[in-house]
């Protein structure tokens, strides 16, 4: 069984993107649940295509201890497994502490069956306190990807969650898989990302180009592989799979200091 | 027996050097030729060393909040900050119908996980209001433990509603165990609320009757403030409010009618004595109500500020006839104890205040010091300006008192209080150092390498402190007597609670039970060390 983070800054598509992946790899055969680490719990509304489902954290302050795995673990897509932690409302109480709360409660439950190729965790924004931190320490996930644009803001998060990732690499053995693009079409995109994930010892494992058919799919609460399966857009979801399922390249990230990072954004981030 | 600064060296030496340095801040050899010795206090902990200190919430509701008796204290927090804060203290009180005092009760909102995931708010609304159903009190606090701060439960607001609610008042008190160095920080956080919203909340202008005090900074730990009181009263004056010790709400409300707020423990409390001054005008009058000579001077000392020749007159008659009736059991526990040598290591104040009684009994104190007092608690008030604010005093918010116009009096012309001051502690304290007798040790914030380093050095034969190194200073031969809680004696204040103290002292020293521990030093190496294979380097 793999355990796979996905970290990112807010908005960035982390979502969507992971989604998306884990429809390619259910479609290709592949065993996956999907752990939602978002209060918001919107994690896995396009496996489940729109189904509202109640988190571990509702269900266990509505339950008690006398949870089931079932009231928890939705099918989805593709036999996909779906699971949202949840969390408080925004302003009230520790949404980390919430995570490490739920993570615990599946594990317990038996959640973690055998069978499983995949495990995904869907992070909410950045590694702000231990709680968000919680899917990359104690071994729970070994390969963490982080999703970016070209934007700067989006690199400063990203290069942040390195940080995050390189002091967990050595207690909990951690390592980075690489760096997704979730393009926004800014300036030499590509080149300024591939340069990134090099700088911070790590890899631009795929570049998925915009386009307006996640948006569609989206409305449709159903992955682009689902609403419409033979569209390029799909195909790019299923090589980034691909390219995760064969990933070799694991490392302990290098972060940069800010001013590095800015340095690089004026090498490649602006044209002419 | 003097300790030299070889023997304090040699002691420090075997800490790593920044730790050595810090801490050799923290201790000091009292030396007479040396008037003006600076001691460091109400700094961090290091870590790794085992401290005796306590947590900002134990010193708010543990310490100052805890012994109100007819309000309700809740706990905010799980139920083990409530329960070890529950009963352990031993301060005592009484009240005229046995069911308006609550002391006895532990009220904790007793968060679980989901609590702390989802915020605790709620759960505090509704205790609380499960509180004036069943208890109707006069009023309640809201004490917070540390995740309480950590998810950000905003209690203040929660007790806002709460006092819509009800009708009556409800304080929130920011006291989160990490706020500040030690529990200093949480007798600031309580007392700066209590005199912001109880104190002077009352309509009355006068006090019922003449001579009327506050007694600040006692708190009634095995009865010690009903021992003061029954000399007080007989005497003539009239208690207005005690500060916290079977203290009151009701009496809080008035204290600002008192004519002398009298402070026992100097550092719970000097700060609200002076916002007392400021803004009512009443002068205040260090006092020691520990040890028979100390109690002597202090009834002495307010007579003096009374200045009323009836008053003073039964303050003679009641201390002779006081006097007469201890002094033949004091000369007899005498004869055990003479001679003996002790540690004093407590608090904020009784490090100071026992020796007096230590002295009476015959015993020399050799080692003092104080878990959390500050500079001022050693070197006394005159160094309060050159005290630096940090960071972590910063921390804790601060209270800005104004005069009230409208019930400020001068209690006392300026001339007659320039000249009372130099016969009596008015607004004045000289702490712990200048009675340090020369050679003697003080030392801030003890911890448990130097309590067994200076154990070994000094072989005190009694070590006054708490619970939590009793049983490591006795596994080592040596008697302790908790200064904290009494162990479950008491009252110790005063001219009865002397008796009592030089009893128990009497009893720990002829117990036999000593004889049959050997100390480490008669049967263990001073000195180890190991053969490194293939000799030494």
């Amino acid at each position: 069984m793999r355990q796979i983070a996905i970290y990112g800054k807010g908005g960035i598509g982390k979502s969507t993107t992971t989604q998306n992946t884990v429809a390619a790899l259910a479609e290709a055969g592949k065993k996956v649940m999907v752990v939602g680490c978002d209060p918001k719990a919107d994690s896995t509304r396009l496996l489940l295509n729109g189904l509202c489902q109640k988190t571990v954290l509702d269900t266990l302050r509505d339950e008690g201890d006398d949870v089931d795995l079932d009231d928890i673990l939705k099918p989805g897509y593709g036999g996909t497994m779906c699971v949202e932690s949840g969390g408080p409302e925004p302003g009230v109480g520790c949404a980390g502490r919430g995570i490490i709360t739920s993570i615990n409660m599946l594990e317990s439950l038996g959640a973690y069956t055998s069978d499983l190729d995949y495990v995904f965790y869907d992070v909410l924004g950045d590694v702000v306190c231990g709680g968000f931190a919680m899917p990359i320490r104690e071994g729970k996930a070994q390969e963490i990807y982080i999703v970016a644009s070209g934007e700067l803001m989006a690199l400063y998060a990203a290069n942040n969650i390195a940080k995050g990732v390189q002091k967990y690499a050595n207690t909990g053995g951690v390592r980075l898989g690489g760096i997704i693009c979730n393009s926004r079409k800014v300036d030499n995109e590509l080149e300024l990302l591939t340069a990134f994930a090099e700088e911070i010892n790590s890899q631009l494992i795929h570049f998925v180009p915009r386009d307006n058919i996640v948006q569609r799919a989206e409305i449709n609460k159903k992955t682009v592989i689902h609403y419409e399966p033979k569209s390029d857009q799909a195909d790019e979801y299923r090589s980034l799979a691909m390219s995760i399922h064969k990933n070799k390249n694991f490392t302990i990230p290098k972060p940069m200091h800010q001013d590095r990072l800015e340095e690089l954004m004026m090498a490649h981030g602006i044209l002419g | 027996m003097a300790v030299t600064e070889k023997e304090l060296g040699e002691i420090l030496a075997k800490l790593p050097s920044k730790v050595q340095k810090n801490r050799s801040k923290h201790i000091l050899i009292k030396d007479d030729c040396k008037p003006d010795q600076e001691i460091e206090a109400n700094t961090r902990t290091i870590p790794g060393i085992i401290t005796n200190r306590g947590c900002a919430y134990a010193g708010c509701k543990g310490v100052v909040l805890g012994p109100l008796k007819d309000m309700i204290h809740i706990v905010h927090g799980p139920i083990g900050c409530s329960y070890y804060a529950w009963g352990t203290r031993r301060n005592k009180a009484k009240t005229a119908d046995p069911a308006d005092n609550f002391l006895n009760y532990c009220f904790s909102t007793d968060m679980q996980e989901s609590d702390i995931v989802f915020g605790g708010e709620k759960k505090l609304a509704a205790t609380i209001d499960e509180v004036m159903k069943i208890f109707n009190p006069k009023a309640i606090t809201i004490s917070a433990t540390c995740p309480v701060g950590l998810i950000g439960d905003d209690i203040q607001s929660v007790a806002k509603a709460a006092e819509e609610r009800h009708g009556i008042q409800v304080m929130a008190f920011n006291c989160e165990g990490y706020k500040g160095v030690s529990q200093s920080a949480g007798h600031h956080i309580a007392n700066n609320i209590l005199m912001d919203k109880v104190i002077g909340n009352s309509s009355e202008e006068k006090a019922a009757k003449p001579f009327a005090i506050n007694l600040l900074g006692e708190y009634n730990i095995g009865g010690d403030g009903w021992e003061i009181e029954r000399v007080l009263k007989e005497i003539g004056y009239h208690v207005v409010s005690v500060m916290t010790g079977d203290g009151s709400y009701e009496e809080l409300r008035v204290a600002h009618t008192a004519e002398l707020n009298l402070v026992q423990c100097h550092r719970s409390i000097n700060y609200i004595a002076e916002m007392l001054e400021v803004k009512y005008g009443t002068p205040w009058l260090k006092v020691n109500f520990i040890g028979i000579q100390s109690t002597i001077e202090s009834l002495r000392n307010m007579a003096l500020y009374f200045g009323d020749e009836a008053l003073r007159k039964k303050t003679e008659e009641v201390i002779l006839r006081e006097v007469a009736k201890i002094q033949p059991q004091i000369d007899q526990y005498r004869k055990i104890c003479d001679g003996k040598r002790a540690f004093c290591f407590v608090g904020g104040s009784r490090g100071h205040h026992y020796q007096g009684l230590f002295a009476e009994l015959g015993i020399e104190t050799v080692l003092a010091g104080y878990e959390f007092a500050h500079r001022d608690d050693y070197e006394g008030r005159k160094v309060l300006p050159t005290i630096k604010t940090d960071a972590d005093s910063k921390n804790i918010p601060e209270l800005h008192v104004e005069r009230d116009t409208s019930r400020y009096q001068v209690k006392l012309p300026p001339e007659i209080a320039a000249e009372l001051s130099k016969k009596i502690p008015l607004s004045d304290y000289p702490g712990l150092n200048v009675d340090m007798q020369n050679g003697s040790i003080v030392v801030d914030d003890l911890n448990h390498y130097e309590t067994e380093e200076f154990i070994r050095l000094l072989k005190p034969d009694i070590f006054a402190s708490g619970i939590k190194d009793k049983y490591v200073v006795q596994k080592m031969g040596i008697p302790a007597k908790q200064i904290h809680s009494y162990d479950y004696s008491g009252p110790y204040a005063g001219f009865g609670g002397a008796v009592n103290f030089a009893r128990d002292v009497s009893m720990a020293f002829a117990s036999p039970t000593w004889n049959f521990i050997t100390p480490p030093w008669q049967d263990q190496p001073l000195l180890d060390g190991q053969i490194n294979e293939g000799g030494a380097a």
